[in-house]
């Protein structure tokens, strides 16, 4: 118990150090699931829109 | 050649006949530069510790206020398709509208500067280095500026967008032209810096304008 | 190039990629904060502060890594046209952004201790803040058109004039820091690195890359997913008005 109690203090720097690590994570998956939903998204509308236009492909290059 | 002289006294009869560009940027320069005294107080030691900076910092924004308007006028009355049409390279263009600019914000921004230095207590060793770092950096800040005006034209508010592109790219003119200045005020050698300011307008020289007439291209695609 | 220059290639290559690039994300941020946290000793100097350097130095690394991507995606979508390096630069700006941004907070959460103060006009975190408004610039000139292309292009210039410029930047930055250095701030990091220390640095450094381009990947294919559906939009209002025309 003791050594998880000293592990969280960090040497009294818990303020620093743990808001650190919490910040790049909630940034991180943030930027993730951000990006995940966006591709969810546009994933959809695109399915919608070839149902309600059958037979043409949205041909961008080529 | 021809072609570029040709150029820069089209601008400069353009803007002698508009006739307000040069004096606003001016009245904006001083104006500015006389809030700071009611902004940090009157003391002379403290005026004169920031007066370079504040000098160099206001000629940055003064010389961003008529960016704008450099290619939009053109751009939107045709002619800069019709001027990209004829044989003369963009690039030539780009540069003889830098060189109108400069002479019409950059050479009044030097011959301020002095006045509103007094105005500001600075030592009288900083002067010569004021007016030579004003010199060598303002070009640089038109050559920058081009660039940043070709990339906003027919873009949503073109303005305020203007400045986020090109304010970071001065800094390295602003450190250097006060640096020049403080080691002079000091008395110590600033060759150093003006070498460097020097280094970064012929590099500008250039690839601004480089950078600038791709941009101008595909503006007018 | 294994026919990743066109939408289809790349969506191939990436769902075979993509998977791998999780795990090794996953596996070595795991044993990079495992490293980090519990392994590695705290600074005789910095005390236990230092494990904030282990976020803080990939952060960095990722927003210089971000903007290197989008200046060579610029480039190479500036010179041989081709749209999928455009969407890449794209897809690279807000990462890169957003991890500039935490370096910055890390860096402040660091100095806080450290340095006595939230901020201290460091060298390098003074770059790194002129790195962040750059990367605001290019992501604002890309939004400020109607027409994507046209803010593509647009950005892909001042991507590359940027990349011109960071090392002049660094450069006047340091010399400027270098003119004003306050004798009491200590050095960010010392000058040889303990290898307990950079057992988890490079084990994080890579973690946090292996992130980048597998976040870079999902952001990409939602971009050609989005250049589907304009075409498509464009070409149903297309078939509208022939269709009107011939009523």
């Amino acid at each position: 118990m003791d050594a998880v109690t000293t592990f969280f203090e960090m040497g009294g720097y818990a303020r620093f150090v743990w808001p650190a690590y919490g910040l790049v994570s909630v940034v991180a998956l943030g930027l993730l699931v951000m990006s995940l939903r966006g591709l969810r998204c546009r994933q959809k509308e695109l399915a919608a829109l070839q149902e309600r236009l059958p037979g043409r492909r949205g041909r961008v290059w080529e | 050649m021809k072609r570029l002289i040709e150029i820069i006294r089209r601008d400069l009869r353009l803007a002698l006949r508009q006739g307000s560009d040069s004096v606003m940027v001016v009245t904006f320069f001083v104006l500015t530069v006389i809030l700071f005294p009611f902004g940090i107080g009157p003391e002379a030691n403290i005026l004169e510790r920031v007066s370079p900076g504040v000098l160099w910092v206001t000629a940055l924004l003064a010389s961003m206020l008529s960016l704008d308007r450099l290619f939009q006028a053109d751009y939107e009355d045709g002619s800069l398709e019709l001027l990209a049409l004829t044989p003369t390279a963009l690039e030539i263009l780009v540069i003889g509208k830098v060189a109108a600019h400069w002479l019409t914000t950059g050479l009044p921004l030097m011959i301020a500067a002095p006045v509103l230095a007094v105005l500001l207590h600075m030592n009288g060793d900083g002067f010569v280095a004021l007016l030579v770092t004003m010199l060598l950096g303002t070009p640089t800040l038109s050559l920058i500026g081009a660039m940043g005006a070709a990339l906003v034209l027919g873009a949503r508010r073109g303005g305020v967008l203007l400045s986020l592109l090109v304010l970071p790219l001065y800094i390295p003119v602003l450190i250097f032209g006060v640096g020049a200045i403080d080691s002079a005020v000091q008395g110590l050698d600033y060759s150093a810096q003006l070498l460097l300011l020097g280094g970064i307008l012929l590099a500008a020289l250039p690839l601004a304008p480089l950078a600038a007439a791709a941009a101008l291209r595909q503006a007018l695609e | 190039m294994l026919g990743l220059s066109t939408p289809s290639g790349f969506i191939k290559v990436s769902k075979l990629v993509s998977p791998w690039l999780w795990t090794a994300c996953v596996l070595l941020i795991g044993a990079g904060l495992y490293f980090a946290l519990f392994v590695s000793p705290a600074d005789y100097q910095q005390g236990q502060t230092v494990r904030i350097m282990y976020i803080h130095v990939p952060s960095a690394w990722l927003g210089m890594f971000g903007y290197s991507v989008m200046a060579l995606a610029s480039a190479a979508g500036l010179v041989w046209k081709n749209p999928l390096a455009d969407l890449v630069a794209k897809a690279s700006a807000p990462i890169g952004a957003s991890f500039t941004f935490l370096c910055l907070a890390t860096g402040s959460l660091w100095g806080k201790p450290m340095w006595g103060t939230w901020w201290a006009w460091d060298a390098r975190l003074t770059s790194m803040l002129i790195l962040l408004f750059l990367y605001f610039g290019y992501i604002a000139l890309q939004n400020a058109f109607d027409d994507p292309g046209r803010g593509a292009r647009a950005a892909a210039i001042l991507a590359l004039a940027g990349f011109v410029n960071v090392p002049v930047i660094k450069f006047s930055v340091d010399w400027w820091k270098t003119l004003h250095q306050p004798a009491s701030l200590m050095k960010m990091s010392g000058p040889a690195l303990h290898p307990s220390m950079l057992t988890p640095l490079l084990l994080m450094v890579s973690g946090f890359t292996c992130f980048f381009v597998a976040v870079l990947i999902v952001r990409v294919r939602t971009e050609i997913l989005a250049a589907k559906i304009r075409a498509l939009r464009l070409s149903e209002i297309h078939a509208a008005q022939g269709s009107g025309v011939a009523g």
